[in-house]
């Protein structure tokens, strides 16, 4: 008897501990006393990104860095339609999964947002897409780079950052030209990020002269790659390009140098992480990302935003700016149309010219950005490196 | 002939590892009949302590040279699993022996996803990186790139799979345990501790898991709370391939698997002209067990005899 009380009791407080842990990733909903006065204008911006699983890092990134833009917003007072606007976050995780992706889209949009940022992968943001444009809502993702995003004919889709066209292509100039390497290995993830962003690579590799020699595959949740390694070992490849993200890529080059393959890793916006340096430790050295636009030392407010996120949130992964620059770019939008209803700030949104931290944002028919330099960046004495900026105006 | 025989070096240390975690599984199974699908989060949770001893050591005065600092971490992460192992066979199992087969199923995953989510409590939701304790420099064996790490996953499970067979075939304990196997109510009229004998299986699988988890984390450089859950799927496997319920056939399972999924990997691009690539990798172990157990529907190994243990 005894020992079943014990046991109760442990399951019971294990409930509580998981029940706790689940309660802190909550939304924060405002209390409605707060919002029941006339003046305050309550905008609730939806957001998704994974925040549990391999990619949580950057998710909890991506919501770090909204709830920064929130928490100045609210402070600053802005007033849209004569009413003092009070923006609330509602986070969801959407696990990097295409299909918790569309779930947790219908419950952003049943919970009636006003404004949505997200999603953080490509394989979400596309599903997801179709139910926000339904119901006629504005999507910024921050960091959907895959070109089908933009190409499904949604008014209300924008992203923030170069696609995989012009990022896959910058790439592929540096490895084959600058770099006068001919014969490459290409792995990718099968994720519609990694796969495009290959895709694109190898399209440019060959037009430039390149052949690829091997063609690999994992997946997003993989970690022993030294099957594949070994086949590209076997080959007489002078490269090796990722498409996918961090997670992947720092065992794989760990994986790739105890092997005894000595040949140079390349990776796109997925590798170029601070999360990469510290899993892939002394195997990083030599590695090359990407970045599509300048990095943040040159953006204009650069140095001051990262002071200002660090101070509350620790390094910044990766897209932190990104989405920063989407929340306060959807908030001018809303300003100037002075409604927070998608259908009246949306033109608007299309329409401006805002002077943001990664760029001048300005969009083109599709809602991709029309200045969108690429930046390339190599790991020497274990941090990233600038190497060059290359594409945009 | 240098890919081959570094496929199948591939094959052979991932099997290792399958092998180690499999014989969790089926040790558990051989005395109670119950899969433990909480056992791959087990030997996340040893990959994670011991990586937290290791951090915890390089960041005190103490500096231990790196054999040392390992040493201290396995001395901890295996009893802390063992522990945690008869504690999950305490709270989930014991209370529902004599349940339907299903209870004791719901359970272990329960259990699982408890301690996942613990897991990302204490260390939070991305990857763990094991220390640079270990040299990554490669040297070339029989065509094969090894690193010291690598040979060590090797020999130290060939010595533990040793060091088992001797305490399962050579002590008390192991008796006991076999008799448990054979017959767990007779065993008992016989004076055996079936609790006890349960309990330490589940103490000495757990062990070995951890073993595996930190093996895994060492060569990849990396641990993360999601871990367990692929690991455990592909040794379960492995432990169904090789005869679920028996040792040897764990073992054999688990080498097997490593074998066939590099294997798989490597030439499958190639046999098939590029139509199937190395993401089928999975697809193609998986399909040589369904084809394993068409024909031996107990494994390769397995036989409905009673020496199990």
């Amino acid at each position: 008897m005894l020992s079943r009380c014990i046991a109760a009791v442990c399951i019971v407080l294990c409930t509580i501990l998981v029940a706790a842990c689940n309660k802190k990733d909550a939304p924060a909903n405002i209390p409605s006393s707060q919002t029941a006065s006339n003046e305050i204008l309550a905008v609730r911006i939806g957001h998704a990104a994974p925040l549990t699983g391999p990619q949580a890092h950057l998710g909890k990134d991506n919501e770090n860095a909204i709830r920064l833009a929130i928490d100045e917003l609210n402070n600053e007072k802005v007033s849209i339609g004569g009413k003092t606007a009070h923006f609330e976050l509602l986070s969801e995780d959407d696990m990097a999964d295409p299909r918790t992706a569309t779930q947790v889209a219908q419950k952003l949009v049943d919970a009636g947002i006003n404004g949505m940022i997200g999603h953080l992968n490509s394989g979400t943001s596309i599903p997801a897409s179709k139910i926000y444009h339904d119901a006629g809502l504005v999507e910024i993702s921050p960091s959907a780079t895959a070109i089908a995003y933009t190409t499904q004919g949604f008014p209300g889709a924008f992203r923030v950052m170069a696609n995989d066209s012009q990022q896959g292509k910058q790439l592929a100039h540096y490895a084959v030209q600058t770099l006068g390497l001919n014969k490459l290995a290409i792995i990718d993830d099968r994720t519609a990020y990694g796969q495009g962003l290959a895709d694109v690579f190898e399209k440019t590799a060959v037009e430039l002269g390149a052949t690829v020699v091997k063609r690999e595959f994992t997946t997003d949740k993989s970690s022993d790659f030294n099957a594949i390694l070994t086949s590209v070992k076997g080959s007489d490849a002078q490269l090796l390009f990722y498409g996918g993200m961090d997670a992947q890529g720092a065992p794989m080059v760990k994986q790739m140098r105890a092997l005894g393959i000595t040949i140079p890793f390349m990776g796109g916006d997925g590798v170029y992480t601070a999360e990469f340096l510290k899993l892939a430790g002394g195997d990083a050295e030599g590695v090359i990302g990407s970045l599509p636009g300048i990095p943040l030392a040159s953006m204009k407010g650069g140095p001051e935003f990262k002071q200002r996120f660090e101070a509350k949130y620790g390094v910044i992964q990766l897209y932190a700016p990104y989405v920063y620059d989407a929340m306060r770019m959807m908030a001018k939008a809303m300003q100037q149309a002075n409604s927070i209803d998608p259908a009246k700030y949306q033109p608007v949104f299309a329409a401006m010219e805002y002077p943001g931290l990664t760029s001048t944002i300005r969009f083109d028919a599709k809602g991709d950005l029309v200045n969108s330099p690429v930046s390339l960046y190599r790991i020497h004495n274990g941090a990233w490196e600038f190497l060059q900026t290359a594409g945009g105006q | 002939m240098d890919t081959l025989a570094q496929q199948l070096a591939n094959g052979i240390i991932l099997g290792s590892v399958y092998a180690l975690i499999a014989l969790g599984y089926t040790m558990v199974y051989g005395i109670l009949g119950l899969i433990n699908f909480a056992h791959g989060e087990v030997t996340m949770m040893g990959a994670m302590i011991a990586i937290a001893v290791l951090n915890a050591l390089l960041a005190s005065t103490l500096a231990l040279p790196p054999l040392a600092c390992i040493g201290i971490a396995l001395i901890i992460s295996i009893p802390a699993c063992c522990l945690l192992g008869m504690t999950i066979e305490r709270i989930a199992y014991r209370p529902l022996r004599n349940a339907p087969r299903l209870a004791p199923l719901i359970t272990a995953i329960g259990v699982s996803i408890v301690l996942q989510n613990v897991a990302m409590m204490i260390w939070g939701r991305g990857y763990q990186r094991f220390p640079d304790l270990l040299p990554n420099q490669p040297f070339t064996f029989l065509h094969a790139s090894l690193t010291p790490t690598k040979v060590a996953i090797v020999v130290i499970s060939a010595l533990v799979l040793a060091c088992l067979w001797l305490l399962i075939n050579r002590t008390k304990l192991g008796r006991a345990m076999r008799a448990t196997a054979q017959d767990g109510q007779v065993a008992q009229l016989m004076g055996v501790n079936v609790n006890r004998v349960i309990a330490a299986t589940f103490a000495i699988g757990s062990g070995l898991g951890s073993l595996a988890g930190f093996m895994v984390a060492a060569n990849y450089g990396q641990a993360d709370p999601y871990m367990g859950f692929m690991l455990g799927l592909k040794a379960f496997s492995a432990a169904v391939l090789g005869g679920i319920g028996n040792l040897a056939g764990a073992v054999i399972g688990g080498l097997l698997l490593g074998i066939i999924e590099s294997l798989g990997a490597g030439y499958l691009g190639d046999l098939t002209g590029g139509v199937l690539g190395s993401n089928y990798q999975d697809i193609f172990a998986f399909l040589v067990l369904v084809t394993v157990l068409v024909f031996k529907p107990s494994g390769l190994l397995g036989k409905n005899t009673v020496e199990r243990a």
